[in-house]
C-alpha cells in the first residue's frame, strides 16, 4: 500500500537532486530549470499532506506556489537575456561585479 | 497492486528524468526532461486526487513555463558547450555530497516521523478547491493578480533596456 511516506521520499529525493544541479551547473538557464524541480518537490509534499489530512489547504498553496513560479520564471528568463545581450554570458560565475 | 505499480512507475520516470535534467549535457533536452517530470508529476497528482492541481501543472509548468525557457533558449542560440560546462571538479563533489546528504536527511526525518498514517478523502475537483480559494483565500488570490501584474510590468521593463 502507497502511503504517505513513499510521496514524502520521492518528494525528497527531487528536492536534493534539484539542489544538485543547482550547485553543480554553472549556467543561468540551467540554475532555473533546476529550481522548478525544487519547486515541484514542494508541490508533491503538499498534496500529499493535503490527502492525508483530507483538506484541500494543501492544494490552495500548490496553487499559488505555481502562480509564483511562473512569475519568477518571468523576470529570471528576462535577465538572462539582458545577461547575454549586455555581458554575452550566461555564465553565473563571470557576473560578480554585484559582489564587491 | 495497480496503486502500487502506477506510483513505482511514474516515480521512477520522475527521478530518472529530474536526473537527466541536471546532467544532460544538450539544454534542449534538459528543457525536454523537465517536460517529463511536469507529465508525471501530474499523474502523481491525479493518483493523489488533485485533480485540479494536475490540469493545472499541464496547462501552466508544460504549457506555459517550459515554452518559454524553449523559446528563450533557442532567441540565445547557444553554443551546446557554453551550457553544458559545468563547475571544478570538486565543486561538482562538494554539490553530489551536500544533495546527498539532504537527500538522506529528509529521508531519515520522514521516517521517523512514522508518518503511515491512512489516505483521506481530499478530491480536488474544480468545484470543491474554487470553493476554498473563493471562500478561505480571497486576500491572497487577489494578491496573486498584483504579483503577477508586477511580473509583467518587470519582464517588459527589462526587455525595453536597450543594449550598447
Amino acid at each position: 500500500m502507497i502511503g504517505l511516506a513513499h510521496y514524502l521520499v520521492l518528494s525528497a529525493l527531487l528536492f536534493a537532486i534539484g539542489l544538485i544541479g543547482i550547485m553543480t551547473r554553472r549556467n543561468v538557464l540551467m540554475i532555473l530549470l533546476c529550481i522548478e524541480i525544487m519547486f515541484n518537490a514542494a508541490n508533491l509534499a503538499f498534496v500529499a499532506f493535503a490527502k492525508a489530512w483530507g483538506n484541500l489547504d494543501g492544494q490552495v498553496v500548490v496553487f499559488f506556489i505555481i502562480t509564483v513560479a511562473a512569475a519568477e520564471v518571468t523576470v529570471g528568463l528576462a535577465i538572462a537575456i539582458l545577461l547575454a545581450r549586455q555581458l554575452k554570458t550566461l555564465n553565473v560565475d563571470e557576473v560578480s561585479f554585484l559582489k564587491w | 497492486m495497480a496503486e502500487n505499480i502506477c506510483f513505482f512507475a511514474f516515480a521512477g520516470l520522475t527521478l530518472l528524468a529530474a536526473c537527466t535534467v541536471v546532467f544532460a549535457r544538450q539544454p534542449l533536452y534538459s528543457v525536454l526532461s523537465l517536460l517529463v517530470v511536469m507529465f508525471s508529476l501530474a499523474a502523481l497528482f491525479v493518483m493523489l486526487g488533485a485533480y485540479l492541481v494536475a490540469a493545472l501543472q499541464v496547462l501552466l509548468y508544460a504549457g506555459a513555463v517550459l515554452v518559454l525557457f524553449l523559446f528563450v533558449m533557442m532567441l540565445l542560440n547557444l553554443e551546446p558547450e557554453a551550457l553544458a560546462r559545468m563547475r571544478l571538479f570538486t565543486l561538482r563533489g562538494a554539490g553530489l555530497v551536500v544533495g546527498l546528504a539532504i537527500a538522506l536527511l529528509l529521508i531519515a526525518i520522514v521516517r521517523r516521523g512514522g508518518l503511515a498514517g491512512t489516505w483521506q478523502a481530499a478530491e480536488g475537483t474544480v468545484e470543491s478547491l474554487g470553493t476554498v480559494l473563493l471562500r478561505y483565500y480571497v486576500l491572497p488570490f487577489e494578491l496573486t493578480s498584483f504579483l503577477i501584474l508586477a511580473a509583467i510590468i518587470g519582464a517588459v521593463s527589462l526587455a525595453k533596456i536597450k543594449h550598447h
